[in-house]
């Protein structure tokens, strides 16, 4: 690819970044940081082709160490936005809720 | 999966320089000087997955326009990761294929580790070291691509000679790609370092105070100079320069460390998003190295996420982003601003007093700020809520957007804490009905109900949105010690009106204490 068009789909990105983030509600901005970082781990593809490319012994070995780093983001950026994510259940209304709140209030430590 | 065979020259055919040389015609196979010299065989349904990864991740952050969607939306940035990452591991010869499934396996037993066990209260501090993981894989893929730059078909040729039968073709990495490395690393190194400061501020191993540098600003501004200056050498240069590489990363490791050094306090929640901004940059410059979609994609949102979150912040502290950068904020203020106002009468109240009027009133505004999120009163405050709605009470929360050190920070601990959404309320939405609530019950939270952001214009939060919680009939105000004033400094009018109820205690337990006293 020419450097034009990966520009052309990096501005476009820029834009449909721009609305798309716009548009989250601002109760969730805490898990849009966590969900931005696991993705952003994409760079991830970049030290996976580090690690497997032959030839340079200390480029292996850096993708290797930047593959530890980006795992460590992807699964602990997904699954902290899951379990914050999880909070945001629609709950039962107050009434039902009282006694079925504090189970799973319980159920939410364990 | 077969995969097709290495060609070390792709066969030219149209392409050649109009005055051939006439070495082309002895050898049809040798490439020009310019031309990339393509190691890897480019597979359109390769391009075609990386850019199905890049969709997948924009669906996730769409599905977080509303809690009931927010969930679907994670999966599908978990499926574009999946896509990414199989899409990387089949279409590459694979030298090592055990020891990348340990590293994803050690790495991700870490963060699916820290992931359960994190408390929602030191999210802020967990975001800011997830950022610099991001920044410092960045600097170690842009340092691999520079090593080994075979691997990732950056090579192109810069001269050609031959020798008999024997044809040599020198190589380097393209001046492009050289800048869009350089600039990679730099992004990347700095925001590592930033992000490290950033938690290590925010987790409290380093104070939180802002620490200023004389003349700090040319400090920084030389020091970026220096980093594009050595990009232009670099890029320019006849061979791949190692030293400038090395001095770019080097000096970017410093900026980020003097960028946030004199950031603090009430500031920190615009450094985290400004440093998920970075972190989104970092991997779109690396995504124009590698030529990869889905990295280009990504980075345009993360990085625009971050910039859009940024300014919101700065917004609600009415503050510009340059004087946030620019650092210092709230360095001067003492614990007591202004001595003399403070000699001012206020009335202190206990929890059985507070009960009484809890239960008397017929709407409550809640307004939790960092401090609730310290004492860890969240769920001794749900408890209240629900005890108050037995009693026929309204309750509804409001959160200011700066509330806590990270934005949304205090919705995720109410949604905690089983508070329904729908009883949490914004700025905006909420602000027109103090006049006809009962009690504004503050817990933790200063700054963003300090009427002098309204009047008084010497105030350095002047301007910044606030609730108007002097229109409640009664002001109940939690709060460890008179002492202590906001991040901000400044003394808070609110303590010494007629109907505010200083409730000196730890939040926690003075909410616990409130909660006796309803039964």
């Amino acid at each position: 690819m020419d450097f034009i068009a990966i520009l052309s789909i990096f501005v476009m990105a820029c834009f449909v970044g721009y609305y798309v983030v716009w548009s989250v509600t601002p109760a969730l901005h805490t898990p849009l940081m966590a969900v931005t970082n696991a993705i952003s781990s994409v760079i991830i593809v970049g030290a996976l082709i580090a690690a497997a490319g032959a030839g340079n012994p200390v480029a292996k070995w850096l993708g290797l160490a930047g593959i530890v780093l980006a795992s460590i983001n992807i699964f602990g950026g997904f699954a902290v936005t899951a379990r914050m994510l999880a909070m945001y259940k629609k709950k039962e209304r107050p009434a039902a809720a009282a006694a079925k709140g504090a189970a799973a209030a319980k159920g939410d430590k364990a | 999966m077969t995969l097709p065979p290495p060609t070390l020259l792709p066969p030219m055919t149209s392409q050649m320089p109009p005055p051939a040389p006439p070495m082309a015609q002895q050898f049809p196979d040798i490439p020009a000087v310019g031309e990339a010299l393509v190691s890897h065989a480019v597979n359109p349904w390769v391009a075609l997955a990386y850019l199905a990864a890049g969709v997948l991740f924009i669906l996730a952050l769409r599905g977080l326009s509303s809690p009931s969607t927010s969930r679907a939306g994670n999966r599908f940035g978990m499926a574009g990761m999946l896509i990414a990452i199989v899409t990387t591991l089949v279409t590459h010869q694979l030298a090592s294929l055990p020891e990348i499934l340990a590293a994803i396996a050690v790495g991700g037993a870490i963060g699916w580790v820290i992931a359960r066990r994190i408390a929602m209260t030191d999210m802020p501090q967990l975001v800011a070291a997830f950022h610099s993981l991001v920044g410092l894989a960045a600097v170690l893929v842009g340092w691999a691509a520079f090593l080994n730059p075979e691997a990732f078909d950056l090579l192109v040729v810069t001269g050609v000679s031959s020798n008999q039968d024997l044809v040599s073709i020198k190589t380097a990495i393209g001046p492009v790609s050289r800048v869009e490395m350089a600039l990679g690393v730099a992004i990347g190194a700095l925001t590592f370092s930033g992000s490290v400061i950033a938690f290590l501020k925010l987790a409290g191993k380093m104070s939180g105070a802002p620490i200023l540098l004389p003349g700090r600003h040319i400090i920084n501004l030389g020091i970026i100079v220096a980093i594009l200056g050595l990009t232009a050498a670099f890029a320019m240069g006849e061979v791949d320069n190692t030293t400038y590489f090395a001095a770019i990363t080097v000096l970017a490791f410093i900026v980020g460390f003097l960028l946030i050094i004199p950031i603090g306090g009430a500031d920190m929640p615009v450094v985290v998003s400004m440093l998920n901004s970075y972190s989104g940059w970092a991997a779109a410059a690396m995504g124009f190295t590698l030529h990869n979609t889905a990295m280009i994609i990504t980075g345009a949102l993360v990085g625009s996420s971050g910039a859009i979150l940024s300014y919101i912040m700065c917004k609600a502290m009415n503050r510009s982003f340059l004087s946030v950068i620019a650092g210092g904020f709230g360095a001067e203020a003492g614990p007591l601003g202004d001595g003399a106002k403070t000699d001012r009468p206020w009335k202190r109240g206990s929890a059985e007093d507070a009960a009484f009027l809890l239960k008397e009133a017929e709407n409550v505004i809640i307004i939790p700020g960092y401090g609730m999120a310290v004492a860890q009163a969240q769920h001794a405050l749900r408890e209240m809520g629900d005890v108050l709605k037995g009693h026929g009470v309204n309750v509804r929360y409001a959160i200011h957007p700066v509330a806590g050190r990270m934005p949304g920070h205090m919705n995720v601990l109410l949604a905690e804490a089983n508070v329904p959404y729908d009883e949490v309320f914004e700025l905006e939405d909420i602000n027109s009905e103090f006049a006809q609530t009962d009690v504004a019950f503050i817990i933790g939270a200063n700054d963003v109900v300090n009427p002098a952001a309204k009047t008084d214009k010497s105030s350095p939060i002047y301007g910044m949105p606030v609730f108007d919680v002097e229109k409640a009939k009664t002001v109940m105000f939690i709060k460890r010690s008179m002492g202590g004033v906001g991040y901000a400094g400044v003394d808070n009018d609110v303590f010494y009106m007629d109907q505010t109820m200083m409730l000196l205690a730890d939040a926690k337990k003075m909410v616990e204490e409130i909660i006796k006293h309803l039964d």
